[in-house]
Protein backbone atom coordinates (compact mmCIF):
# COMPACT_ATOMS: atom_id res chain seq x y z
CA UNK A 1 0.00 0.00 0.00
CA UNK A 2 0.99 3.60 -0.51
CA UNK A 3 0.14 5.76 2.48
CA UNK A 4 0.31 9.52 2.08
CA UNK A 5 -0.19 11.32 5.41
CA UNK A 6 -0.72 15.05 5.78
CA UNK A 7 1.81 16.02 3.12
CA UNK A 8 2.54 19.72 2.73
CA UNK A 9 4.96 21.32 0.29
CA UNK A 10 5.60 24.99 -0.47
CA UNK A 11 7.76 26.71 -3.05
CA UNK A 12 8.42 30.12 -1.50
CA UNK A 13 5.07 31.79 -1.06
CA UNK A 14 3.30 29.25 -3.20
CA UNK A 15 1.73 26.39 -1.28
CA UNK A 16 1.76 23.53 -3.79
CA UNK A 17 0.31 20.90 -1.44
CA UNK A 18 -1.51 21.45 1.85
CA UNK A 19 -2.25 18.54 4.15
CA UNK A 20 -2.79 15.85 1.52
CA UNK A 21 -3.67 12.41 2.94
CA UNK A 22 -4.45 9.45 0.71
CA UNK A 23 -4.15 5.65 0.63
CA UNK A 24 -3.54 3.84 -2.66
CA UNK A 25 -3.93 0.07 -2.58
CA UNK A 26 -1.64 -2.56 -4.09
CA UNK A 27 -2.59 -3.54 -7.62
CA UNK A 28 -4.88 -0.57 -8.07
CA UNK A 29 -5.22 1.61 -11.17
CA UNK A 30 -5.52 5.00 -9.48
CA UNK A 31 -6.29 8.30 -11.19
CA UNK A 32 -5.17 11.67 -9.83
CA UNK A 33 -7.32 14.35 -11.43
CA UNK A 34 -6.65 18.05 -11.24
CA UNK A 35 -6.26 21.18 -13.34
CA UNK A 36 -2.84 22.67 -14.16
CA UNK A 37 -1.20 23.99 -11.00
CA UNK A 38 -3.24 21.79 -8.66
CA UNK A 39 -0.12 20.09 -7.26
CA UNK A 40 -0.24 16.78 -9.16
CA UNK A 41 3.39 16.78 -10.30
CA UNK A 42 4.61 17.93 -6.87
CA UNK A 43 2.83 15.03 -5.19
CA UNK A 44 4.26 12.58 -7.74
CA UNK A 45 7.78 13.91 -7.33
CA UNK A 46 7.49 13.36 -3.59
CA UNK A 47 6.26 9.79 -4.22
CA UNK A 48 9.21 8.97 -6.46
CA UNK A 49 11.69 10.52 -3.97
CA UNK A 50 12.77 13.43 -6.16
CA UNK A 51 11.36 16.03 -3.77
CA UNK A 52 11.17 16.18 0.03
CA UNK A 53 7.88 17.08 1.72
CA UNK A 54 7.98 20.04 4.13
CA UNK A 55 5.64 18.23 6.47
CA UNK A 56 3.92 14.84 6.66
CA UNK A 57 5.22 11.52 5.41
CA UNK A 58 4.75 8.94 2.69
CA UNK A 59 5.20 5.18 3.01
CA UNK A 60 5.45 3.02 -0.11
CA UNK A 61 5.04 -0.66 0.73
CA UNK A 62 6.29 0.17 4.22
CA UNK A 63 9.29 2.15 2.94
CA UNK A 64 9.69 5.82 3.85
CA UNK A 65 10.24 8.16 0.88
CA UNK A 66 12.81 10.20 2.82
CA UNK A 67 14.79 7.51 4.65
CA UNK A 68 14.50 4.59 2.26
CA UNK A 69 14.75 6.44 -1.04
CA UNK A 70 17.38 4.10 -2.56
CA UNK A 71 15.17 1.07 -2.03
CA UNK A 72 12.09 2.90 -3.25
CA UNK A 73 13.79 3.91 -6.48
CA UNK A 74 14.29 0.24 -7.38
CA UNK A 75 10.59 -0.58 -7.03
CA UNK A 76 9.17 2.53 -8.69
CA UNK A 77 8.75 3.33 -12.37
CA UNK A 78 8.23 7.00 -13.23
CA UNK A 79 7.16 8.61 -16.47
CA UNK A 80 7.39 12.38 -16.03
CA UNK A 81 5.27 14.86 -18.02
CA UNK A 82 8.18 15.78 -20.25
CA UNK A 83 9.56 12.40 -21.22
CA UNK A 84 13.08 11.80 -19.93
CA UNK A 85 14.37 10.25 -23.12
CA UNK A 86 17.74 10.94 -24.69
CA UNK A 87 16.81 12.47 -28.04
CA UNK A 88 20.13 11.62 -29.69
CA UNK A 89 20.06 7.97 -28.62
CA UNK A 90 18.07 5.53 -30.70
CA UNK A 91 14.96 3.78 -29.44
CA UNK A 92 16.85 0.63 -28.51
CA UNK A 93 19.75 2.58 -27.00
CA UNK A 94 17.35 4.44 -24.71
CA UNK A 95 15.87 1.15 -23.55
CA UNK A 96 19.29 -0.44 -23.06
CA UNK A 97 20.39 2.60 -21.06
CA UNK A 98 17.44 2.42 -18.64
CA UNK A 99 17.84 -1.36 -18.35
CA UNK A 100 21.53 -0.99 -17.41
CA UNK A 101 20.78 1.72 -14.83
CA UNK A 102 18.45 -0.68 -13.06
CA UNK A 103 20.81 -3.64 -13.47
CA UNK A 104 18.53 -5.56 -15.79
CA UNK A 105 18.26 -6.25 -19.51
CA UNK A 106 15.71 -5.88 -22.25
CA UNK A 107 15.54 -9.69 -22.62
CA UNK A 108 14.77 -10.28 -18.95
CA UNK A 109 11.60 -8.21 -18.77
CA UNK A 110 10.64 -8.30 -22.42
CA UNK A 111 7.29 -10.08 -21.84
CA UNK A 112 6.15 -7.14 -19.67
CA UNK A 113 6.87 -4.43 -22.23
CA UNK A 114 6.17 -6.49 -25.36
CA UNK A 115 2.68 -5.09 -26.06
CA UNK A 116 3.93 -1.52 -25.86
CA UNK A 117 7.36 -2.03 -27.39
CA UNK A 118 6.17 -3.98 -30.41
CA UNK A 119 4.41 -0.86 -31.66
CA UNK A 120 7.70 1.05 -31.85
CA UNK A 121 10.09 -1.80 -32.63
CA UNK A 122 10.07 -1.14 -36.39
CA UNK A 123 11.71 2.21 -35.52
CA UNK A 124 14.27 0.87 -33.05
CA UNK A 125 17.21 2.33 -35.00
CA UNK A 126 15.63 5.80 -35.07
CA UNK A 127 16.80 8.57 -32.72
CA UNK A 128 14.22 9.16 -29.98
CA UNK A 129 14.16 12.87 -30.85
CA UNK A 130 12.85 12.01 -34.32
CA UNK A 131 9.81 10.05 -33.11
CA UNK A 132 6.21 11.28 -33.25
CA UNK A 133 4.52 12.21 -29.96
CA UNK A 134 2.66 8.93 -29.76
CA UNK A 135 5.80 6.87 -30.35
CA UNK A 136 7.79 8.89 -27.79
CA UNK A 137 5.06 8.17 -25.28
CA UNK A 138 5.32 4.43 -25.92
CA UNK A 139 9.09 4.47 -25.66
CA UNK A 140 8.96 6.44 -22.40
CA UNK A 141 6.46 3.93 -21.04
CA UNK A 142 8.72 1.03 -22.06
CA UNK A 143 11.68 2.70 -20.32
CA UNK A 144 9.64 3.24 -17.14
CA UNK A 145 8.69 -0.45 -17.13
CA UNK A 146 12.02 -1.99 -18.06
CA UNK A 147 12.96 -2.93 -14.47
CA UNK A 148 9.50 -4.41 -13.74
CA UNK A 149 8.58 -1.86 -11.04
CA UNK A 150 6.01 -2.67 -8.36
CA UNK A 151 4.54 0.80 -8.67
CA UNK A 152 4.28 2.77 -11.91
CA UNK A 153 3.72 6.54 -11.71
CA UNK A 154 2.72 8.42 -14.88
CA UNK A 155 2.48 12.21 -14.89
CA UNK A 156 -0.11 13.42 -17.43
CA UNK A 157 0.70 10.83 -20.08
CA UNK A 158 -2.37 11.74 -22.16
CA UNK A 159 -2.19 15.55 -22.25
CA UNK A 160 -2.72 16.80 -25.81
CA UNK A 161 -3.55 13.29 -27.02
CA UNK A 162 -6.74 12.72 -29.03
CA UNK A 163 -9.69 10.86 -27.50
CA UNK A 164 -9.21 7.61 -29.45
CA UNK A 165 -5.49 7.37 -28.68
CA UNK A 166 -6.24 8.15 -25.03
CA UNK A 167 -8.66 5.26 -24.91
CA UNK A 168 -5.98 2.94 -26.32
CA UNK A 169 -3.43 4.24 -23.85
CA UNK A 170 -5.72 3.45 -20.91
CA UNK A 171 -6.11 -0.06 -22.27
CA UNK A 172 -2.32 -0.43 -22.17
CA UNK A 173 -2.35 0.74 -18.55
CA UNK A 174 -5.01 -1.84 -17.70
CA UNK A 175 -2.82 -4.55 -19.23
CA UNK A 176 0.10 -3.37 -17.08
CA UNK A 177 -2.15 -3.46 -14.02
CA UNK A 178 -2.99 -7.09 -14.90
CA UNK A 179 0.69 -7.86 -14.35
CA UNK A 180 0.22 -7.01 -10.68
CA UNK A 181 1.71 -3.52 -10.91
CA UNK A 182 0.12 -0.63 -9.01
CA UNK A 183 -0.48 2.12 -11.56
CA UNK A 184 -0.93 5.76 -10.56
CA UNK A 185 -1.80 8.23 -13.33
CA UNK A 186 -2.43 11.96 -13.27
CA UNK A 187 -4.59 13.77 -15.79
CA UNK A 188 -6.43 17.03 -16.34
CA UNK A 189 -9.11 15.29 -18.43
CA UNK A 190 -12.18 14.76 -16.25
CA UNK A 191 -13.48 12.06 -18.58
CA UNK A 192 -10.55 9.86 -17.56
CA UNK A 193 -11.66 9.70 -13.92
CA UNK A 194 -13.84 6.70 -14.74
CA UNK A 195 -11.05 4.77 -16.46
CA UNK A 196 -9.39 3.64 -13.22
CA UNK A 197 -10.54 1.73 -10.14
CA UNK A 198 -10.54 4.86 -8.01
CA UNK A 199 -9.84 8.53 -8.56
CA UNK A 200 -9.16 11.57 -6.45
CA UNK A 201 -9.50 15.25 -7.23
CA UNK A 202 -6.73 17.67 -6.37
CA UNK A 203 -7.58 21.38 -6.42
CA UNK A 204 -5.26 24.21 -5.36
CA UNK A 205 -3.04 21.80 -3.43
CA UNK A 206 -5.89 20.21 -1.50
CA UNK A 207 -7.38 16.78 -1.96
CA UNK A 208 -11.12 17.26 -2.31
CA UNK A 209 -12.42 13.73 -2.75
CA UNK A 210 -11.21 10.19 -3.36
CA UNK A 211 -13.32 7.19 -4.29
CA UNK A 212 -14.59 4.92 -7.01
CA UNK A 213 -16.25 6.72 -9.96
CA UNK A 214 -19.64 5.64 -8.55
CA UNK A 215 -18.81 7.01 -5.09
CA UNK A 216 -17.72 10.30 -6.62
CA UNK A 217 -20.91 10.58 -8.70
CA UNK A 218 -23.07 9.70 -5.70
CA UNK A 219 -21.38 12.37 -3.59
CA UNK A 220 -23.20 15.06 -5.61
CA UNK A 221 -25.55 16.38 -2.93
CA UNK A 222 -28.53 17.59 -5.01
CA UNK A 223 -30.98 16.15 -7.49
CA UNK A 224 -29.74 16.96 -11.01
CA UNK A 225 -31.82 17.80 -14.07
CA UNK A 226 -30.87 18.28 -17.70
CA UNK A 227 -33.04 21.11 -19.07
CA UNK A 228 -33.31 22.37 -22.60
CA UNK A 229 -35.20 25.22 -24.22
CA UNK A 230 -35.12 27.27 -27.40
CA UNK A 231 -33.11 29.92 -25.59
CA UNK A 232 -30.81 28.17 -23.14
CA UNK A 233 -29.02 31.41 -22.30
CA UNK A 234 -32.14 33.17 -21.13
CA UNK A 235 -33.17 30.06 -19.22
CA UNK A 236 -29.73 29.75 -17.65
CA UNK A 237 -29.85 33.36 -16.41
CA UNK A 238 -33.25 33.00 -14.84
CA UNK A 239 -32.38 29.65 -13.21
CA UNK A 240 -29.21 31.11 -11.79
CA UNK A 241 -30.96 34.11 -10.27
CA UNK A 242 -33.57 31.96 -8.59
CA UNK A 243 -32.91 31.76 -4.81
CA UNK A 244 -34.02 28.11 -4.80
CA UNK A 245 -31.24 27.16 -7.24
CA UNK A 246 -28.11 25.40 -5.97
CA UNK A 247 -26.40 25.23 -9.34
CA UNK A 248 -27.10 25.91 -13.01
CA UNK A 249 -24.43 25.44 -15.68
CA UNK A 250 -24.38 24.85 -19.41
CA UNK A 251 -23.60 21.26 -20.31
CA UNK A 252 -23.48 20.73 -24.06
CA UNK A 253 -26.91 21.43 -25.52
CA UNK A 254 -28.54 21.24 -22.07
CA UNK A 255 -28.38 23.05 -18.76
CA UNK A 256 -27.43 20.99 -15.71
CA UNK A 257 -29.67 22.39 -13.04
CA UNK A 258 -29.97 21.53 -9.34
CA UNK A 259 -32.52 22.97 -6.95
CA UNK A 260 -31.16 23.29 -3.42
CA UNK A 261 -34.13 21.62 -1.70
CA UNK A 262 -34.78 17.90 -2.20
CA UNK A 263 -38.61 18.21 -2.14
CA UNK A 264 -38.63 21.14 -4.60
CA UNK A 265 -41.20 20.67 -7.38
CA UNK A 266 -39.13 21.14 -10.51
CA UNK A 267 -42.09 20.34 -12.76
CA UNK A 268 -44.24 23.16 -11.36
CA UNK A 269 -41.34 25.59 -11.31
CA UNK A 270 -40.38 24.97 -14.94
CA UNK A 271 -43.95 24.94 -16.24
CA UNK A 272 -44.48 28.32 -14.52
CA UNK A 273 -41.41 29.58 -16.36
CA UNK A 274 -42.77 28.13 -19.58
CA UNK A 275 -46.04 30.04 -19.10
CA UNK A 276 -44.16 33.35 -19.20
CA UNK A 277 -43.57 32.53 -22.89
CA UNK A 278 -39.98 33.81 -22.81
CA UNK A 279 -38.22 30.50 -23.26
CA UNK A 280 -40.48 28.46 -25.53
CA UNK A 281 -41.16 24.96 -24.33
CA UNK A 282 -38.78 23.69 -21.65
CA UNK A 283 -37.84 20.03 -21.74
CA UNK A 284 -36.31 18.49 -18.66
CA UNK A 285 -35.34 15.09 -17.31
CA UNK A 286 -33.66 13.84 -14.20
CA UNK A 287 -30.09 12.84 -14.90
CA UNK A 288 -27.17 11.12 -13.16
CA UNK A 289 -24.38 13.48 -12.10
CA UNK A 290 -21.10 12.94 -13.94
CA UNK A 291 -17.79 12.78 -12.12
CA UNK A 292 -17.26 16.27 -13.44
CA UNK A 293 -20.52 17.52 -11.92
CA UNK A 294 -19.29 16.27 -8.54
CA UNK A 295 -15.85 17.79 -8.92
CA UNK A 296 -17.31 21.07 -10.15
CA UNK A 297 -19.50 21.16 -7.06
CA UNK A 298 -16.59 20.34 -4.72
CA UNK A 299 -14.28 22.93 -6.26
CA UNK A 300 -16.88 25.67 -5.72
CA UNK A 301 -17.08 24.94 -1.99
CA UNK B 1 -27.95 38.36 -49.54
CA UNK B 2 -31.04 40.08 -48.19
CA UNK B 3 -31.31 41.49 -44.68
CA UNK B 4 -33.66 38.81 -43.39
CA UNK B 5 -31.01 36.16 -43.90
CA UNK B 6 -28.56 37.92 -41.64
CA UNK B 7 -29.99 36.61 -38.40
CA UNK B 8 -27.29 35.43 -36.05
CA UNK B 9 -26.68 31.81 -35.11
CA UNK B 10 -28.66 28.90 -36.44
CA UNK B 11 -30.15 29.26 -39.88
CA UNK B 12 -27.62 31.82 -41.03
CA UNK B 13 -26.54 31.30 -44.61
CA UNK B 14 -23.71 33.83 -44.86
CA UNK B 15 -20.39 32.01 -45.30
CA UNK B 16 -17.43 33.23 -43.27
CA UNK B 17 -15.27 30.35 -44.43
CA UNK B 18 -15.52 28.74 -47.87
CA UNK B 19 -13.23 25.86 -48.67
CA UNK B 20 -13.16 24.09 -52.06
CA UNK B 21 -11.00 21.04 -52.82
CA UNK B 22 -8.32 22.30 -50.47
CA UNK B 23 -5.17 20.18 -50.50
CA UNK B 24 -1.81 20.41 -48.80
CA UNK B 25 1.02 18.06 -49.58
CA UNK B 26 4.40 17.95 -47.86
CA UNK B 27 6.59 16.04 -50.30
CA UNK B 28 4.78 12.78 -50.91
CA UNK B 29 2.67 13.10 -47.76
CA UNK B 30 -0.86 14.49 -48.19
CA UNK B 31 -1.75 16.26 -44.95
CA UNK B 32 -5.06 17.67 -46.20
CA UNK B 33 -6.74 15.84 -49.03
CA UNK B 34 -9.10 17.85 -51.24
CA UNK B 35 -11.59 18.91 -48.59
CA UNK B 36 -14.59 21.20 -49.05
CA UNK B 37 -16.82 22.81 -46.44
CA UNK B 38 -18.37 26.09 -45.30
CA UNK B 39 -18.66 27.77 -41.92
CA UNK B 40 -21.64 30.06 -41.36
CA UNK B 41 -21.61 33.45 -39.67
CA UNK B 42 -22.30 33.19 -35.94
CA UNK B 43 -21.56 29.48 -35.90
CA UNK B 44 -19.53 27.56 -33.32
CA UNK B 45 -17.75 25.05 -35.53
CA UNK B 46 -15.84 22.20 -33.89
CA UNK B 47 -12.80 20.76 -35.63
CA UNK B 48 -11.97 17.32 -34.26
CA UNK B 49 -9.61 14.58 -35.30
CA UNK B 50 -6.85 12.27 -34.18
CA UNK B 51 -3.35 13.68 -33.72
CA UNK B 52 -1.88 13.99 -37.19
CA UNK B 53 -5.25 14.00 -38.98
CA UNK B 54 -4.55 17.38 -40.58
CA UNK B 55 -6.30 19.85 -38.22
CA UNK B 56 -3.25 22.02 -37.61
CA UNK B 57 -2.35 22.11 -41.31
CA UNK B 58 -5.93 23.16 -42.13
CA UNK B 59 -5.94 25.90 -39.49
CA UNK B 60 -2.59 27.21 -40.70
CA UNK B 61 -3.92 27.41 -44.27
CA UNK B 62 -7.11 29.17 -43.13
CA UNK B 63 -4.98 31.65 -41.15
CA UNK B 64 -2.94 32.65 -44.21
CA UNK B 65 0.20 31.12 -42.67
CA UNK B 66 0.57 28.19 -45.05
CA UNK B 67 -0.02 28.19 -48.79
CA UNK B 68 -2.29 25.40 -50.02
CA UNK B 69 -0.95 23.04 -52.70
CA UNK B 70 -4.31 23.04 -54.48
CA UNK B 71 -7.81 24.32 -54.03
CA UNK B 72 -9.41 27.51 -52.79
CA UNK B 73 -10.13 28.88 -49.34
CA UNK B 74 -11.83 32.18 -48.56
CA UNK B 75 -11.84 33.47 -45.01
CA UNK B 76 -13.91 36.50 -44.04
CA UNK B 77 -14.18 37.33 -47.76
CA UNK B 78 -10.46 37.10 -48.54
CA UNK B 79 -8.68 34.46 -50.56
CA UNK B 80 -5.94 32.85 -48.44
CA UNK B 81 -3.56 32.56 -51.40
CA UNK B 82 -3.97 36.02 -52.86
CA UNK B 83 -4.54 38.02 -49.67
CA UNK B 84 -2.90 36.15 -46.78
CA UNK B 85 -2.10 39.44 -44.98
CA UNK B 86 -5.74 40.56 -45.08
CA UNK B 87 -6.76 37.15 -43.81
CA UNK B 88 -4.36 37.48 -40.88
CA UNK B 89 -5.92 40.82 -39.89
CA UNK B 90 -9.41 39.33 -40.16
CA UNK B 91 -8.94 36.48 -37.73
CA UNK B 92 -8.36 36.09 -34.01
CA UNK B 93 -6.43 33.23 -32.44
CA UNK B 94 -6.25 31.84 -28.94
CA UNK B 95 -4.77 28.70 -27.47
CA UNK B 96 -4.23 27.58 -23.92
CA UNK B 97 -0.50 27.31 -24.46
CA UNK B 98 0.27 30.42 -26.43
CA UNK B 99 -1.73 33.48 -25.66
CA UNK B 100 -0.71 36.24 -23.28
CA UNK B 101 2.60 37.72 -22.17
CA UNK B 102 2.97 36.72 -18.52
CA UNK B 103 5.35 39.57 -17.62
CA UNK B 104 3.13 42.28 -19.07
CA UNK B 105 0.07 43.67 -17.29
CA UNK B 106 -3.48 43.09 -18.48
CA UNK B 107 -3.62 46.59 -20.00
CA UNK B 108 -0.21 46.16 -21.67
CA UNK B 109 -1.29 42.89 -23.24
CA UNK B 110 -4.39 44.60 -24.60
CA UNK B 111 -2.32 47.43 -26.11
CA UNK B 112 0.27 45.01 -27.50
CA UNK B 113 -2.14 42.68 -29.26
CA UNK B 114 -4.45 45.49 -30.38
CA UNK B 115 -1.38 47.13 -31.94
CA UNK B 116 -0.33 43.89 -33.65
CA UNK B 117 -3.79 43.64 -35.18
CA UNK B 118 -3.44 47.18 -36.51
CA UNK B 119 -6.11 48.83 -34.35
CA UNK B 120 -6.11 52.63 -34.29
CA UNK B 121 -5.02 54.11 -30.95
CA UNK B 122 -8.40 55.67 -30.27
CA UNK B 123 -10.38 52.54 -31.19
CA UNK B 124 -8.02 50.39 -29.16
CA UNK B 125 -8.38 52.53 -26.03
CA UNK B 126 -12.14 52.43 -26.35
CA UNK B 127 -12.34 48.70 -27.08
CA UNK B 128 -9.86 47.91 -24.28
CA UNK B 129 -11.87 49.89 -21.76
CA UNK B 130 -15.10 48.21 -22.83
CA UNK B 131 -13.45 44.81 -22.58
CA UNK B 132 -12.14 45.40 -19.03
CA UNK B 133 -15.55 46.65 -18.00
CA UNK B 134 -17.34 43.67 -19.51
CA UNK B 135 -15.02 41.28 -17.71
CA UNK B 136 -15.41 43.23 -14.47
CA UNK B 137 -11.62 43.39 -14.19
CA UNK B 138 -11.11 47.11 -13.47
CA UNK B 139 -9.22 46.19 -10.29
CA UNK B 140 -6.63 44.01 -11.99
CA UNK B 141 -5.96 46.07 -15.11
CA UNK B 142 -2.44 46.95 -13.94
CA UNK B 143 -1.51 43.56 -12.58
CA UNK B 144 0.90 41.21 -14.32
CA UNK B 145 -0.77 38.35 -16.15
CA UNK B 146 1.51 35.92 -14.25
CA UNK B 147 -0.23 36.81 -10.98
CA UNK B 148 -3.76 35.97 -12.19
CA UNK B 149 -5.60 32.66 -11.88
CA UNK B 150 -5.74 30.46 -14.99
CA UNK B 151 -9.47 30.99 -15.47
CA UNK B 152 -9.01 34.78 -15.60
CA UNK B 153 -6.13 34.55 -18.02
CA UNK B 154 -8.29 32.42 -20.25
CA UNK B 155 -11.11 34.96 -20.29
CA UNK B 156 -8.67 37.78 -20.96
CA UNK B 157 -6.92 35.85 -23.76
CA UNK B 158 -10.24 35.15 -25.45
CA UNK B 159 -11.41 38.76 -25.09
CA UNK B 160 -8.15 39.99 -26.60
CA UNK B 161 -8.50 37.55 -29.51
CA UNK B 162 -11.82 39.21 -30.44
CA UNK B 163 -10.84 42.79 -29.55
CA UNK B 164 -10.34 43.81 -33.19
CA UNK B 165 -13.72 42.24 -34.01
CA UNK B 166 -12.34 39.60 -36.36
CA UNK B 167 -14.61 37.83 -38.81
CA UNK B 168 -13.36 34.49 -37.57
CA UNK B 169 -11.83 33.32 -34.28
CA UNK B 170 -9.73 30.17 -33.89
CA UNK B 171 -9.71 28.57 -30.46
CA UNK B 172 -7.05 25.89 -30.35
CA UNK B 173 -7.64 23.54 -27.39
CA UNK B 174 -8.67 26.57 -25.33
CA UNK B 175 -9.67 24.63 -22.22
CA UNK B 176 -6.84 22.14 -21.78
CA UNK B 177 -5.75 21.85 -18.16
CA UNK B 178 -8.44 24.01 -16.53
CA UNK B 179 -10.74 23.01 -13.70
CA UNK B 180 -14.33 21.88 -14.41
CA UNK B 181 -16.06 25.09 -13.28
CA UNK B 182 -13.72 27.30 -15.29
CA UNK B 183 -14.18 25.08 -18.32
CA UNK B 184 -17.96 25.38 -18.28
CA UNK B 185 -17.81 29.11 -17.62
CA UNK B 186 -15.48 29.47 -20.56
CA UNK B 187 -17.85 27.62 -22.87
CA UNK B 188 -20.61 29.94 -21.70
CA UNK B 189 -18.42 32.84 -22.80
CA UNK B 190 -17.72 31.22 -26.20
CA UNK B 191 -21.41 30.65 -26.88
CA UNK B 192 -22.36 34.14 -25.73
CA UNK B 193 -19.75 35.61 -28.06
CA UNK B 194 -21.09 33.57 -30.98
CA UNK B 195 -24.53 35.01 -30.24
CA UNK B 196 -23.08 38.48 -30.76
CA UNK B 197 -22.28 37.42 -34.32
CA UNK B 198 -18.72 36.16 -34.02
CA UNK B 199 -17.84 33.00 -35.90
CA UNK B 200 -15.75 30.50 -34.01
CA UNK B 201 -13.72 27.46 -35.03
CA UNK B 202 -12.63 25.44 -32.04
CA UNK B 203 -10.44 22.35 -31.62
CA UNK B 204 -10.65 20.17 -28.55
CA UNK B 205 -9.75 16.74 -27.22
CA UNK B 206 -12.72 16.80 -24.85
CA UNK B 207 -15.51 14.89 -26.55
CA UNK B 208 -18.16 16.41 -24.29
CA UNK B 209 -17.15 19.86 -25.55
CA UNK B 210 -18.07 18.88 -29.09
CA UNK B 211 -21.69 18.92 -27.88
CA UNK B 212 -21.52 22.70 -27.42
CA UNK B 213 -20.80 23.16 -31.12
CA UNK B 214 -23.48 23.90 -33.74
CA UNK B 215 -21.67 21.63 -36.18
CA UNK B 216 -18.50 19.60 -36.04
CA UNK B 217 -16.12 18.29 -38.68
CA UNK B 218 -14.17 15.17 -37.81
CA UNK B 219 -10.93 14.85 -39.74
CA UNK B 220 -9.27 11.55 -40.45
CA UNK B 221 -6.09 11.15 -42.52
CA UNK B 222 -6.51 14.46 -44.26
CA UNK B 223 -10.18 13.95 -45.10
CA UNK B 224 -13.32 15.26 -43.48
CA UNK B 225 -14.90 11.96 -42.53
CA UNK B 226 -18.03 13.47 -40.98
CA UNK B 227 -19.59 16.93 -40.89
CA UNK B 228 -22.91 17.79 -39.28
CA UNK B 229 -24.45 18.70 -35.93
CA UNK B 230 -23.33 16.41 -33.07
CA UNK B 231 -26.82 14.85 -32.91
CA UNK B 232 -27.05 14.19 -36.65
CA UNK B 233 -23.57 12.69 -36.81
CA UNK B 234 -24.38 10.33 -33.97
CA UNK B 235 -27.48 9.07 -35.75
CA UNK B 236 -25.71 8.97 -39.12
CA UNK B 237 -22.99 6.69 -37.68
CA UNK B 238 -25.42 4.78 -35.41
CA UNK B 239 -23.67 5.60 -32.14
CA UNK B 240 -25.00 7.08 -28.91
CA UNK B 241 -22.08 9.16 -27.67
CA UNK B 242 -19.48 11.54 -29.04
CA UNK B 243 -16.75 9.26 -27.78
CA UNK B 244 -18.10 6.30 -29.76
CA UNK B 245 -18.55 8.54 -32.79
CA UNK B 246 -14.95 9.72 -32.60
CA UNK B 247 -13.70 6.17 -32.17
CA UNK B 248 -15.73 4.90 -35.10
CA UNK B 249 -14.60 7.67 -37.41
CA UNK B 250 -10.92 7.84 -36.49
CA UNK B 251 -10.30 4.11 -36.07
CA UNK B 252 -12.62 2.61 -38.67
CA UNK B 253 -12.61 5.29 -41.35
CA UNK B 254 -11.16 4.33 -44.72
CA UNK B 255 -10.53 6.94 -47.35
CA UNK B 256 -13.16 6.75 -50.06
CA UNK B 257 -10.72 5.72 -52.77
CA UNK B 258 -9.80 2.65 -50.70
CA UNK B 259 -13.35 1.36 -50.88
CA UNK B 260 -13.96 -0.50 -54.14
CA UNK B 261 -17.00 0.65 -56.06
CA UNK B 262 -17.07 4.19 -54.63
Amino acid sequence: MIRIVDVTKSFGENKALSGVSLDIFDGELFVLIGPDGAGKSTLFRILVTLLLPDKGHVLIKGLDVVKDFWKIRTIMGYMPGTFSLYPDLTVEENLAFYARIFGTSLQKNYPLIRDVYEQIEPFKKRAAGKLSGGMKQKLALSCALIHRPEVLVLDEPTTGVDAASRKEFWQMLKNIQQEGITVIVSTAYMDEASRGDRACFLHKGKLLKAGTPEEIRESYPYPLYACRSKDNFALLKVLRNEPSTASAMLYGKTIHYSPARKNFSVGTFLSDLEKTGKYGSIEYRKTTPSVEDSFAFLSKQ
Amino acid sequence: MNEQDKNIGGGNTEHVVEVRDLTKRFGTFTAVNSISFEVYKGEVFGLLGANGAGKTTLIRMLSGLLRPTEGVARVAGYDVVHHPERVKFSIGYMSQKFSLYEDLTVAENIRFFGGIYGMKKKDLAKAGEAMIHKLGMEEVEDRLIATLPLGWKQRIAFSIAILHRPGLVFLDEPTSGVDPVTRRQFWEMILETAREGFTIIVTTHYMDEAEYCDRIAIMSRGDIAGLDSPENLQSQFSVSSMEDLFWKITREHKTTDAIPGL
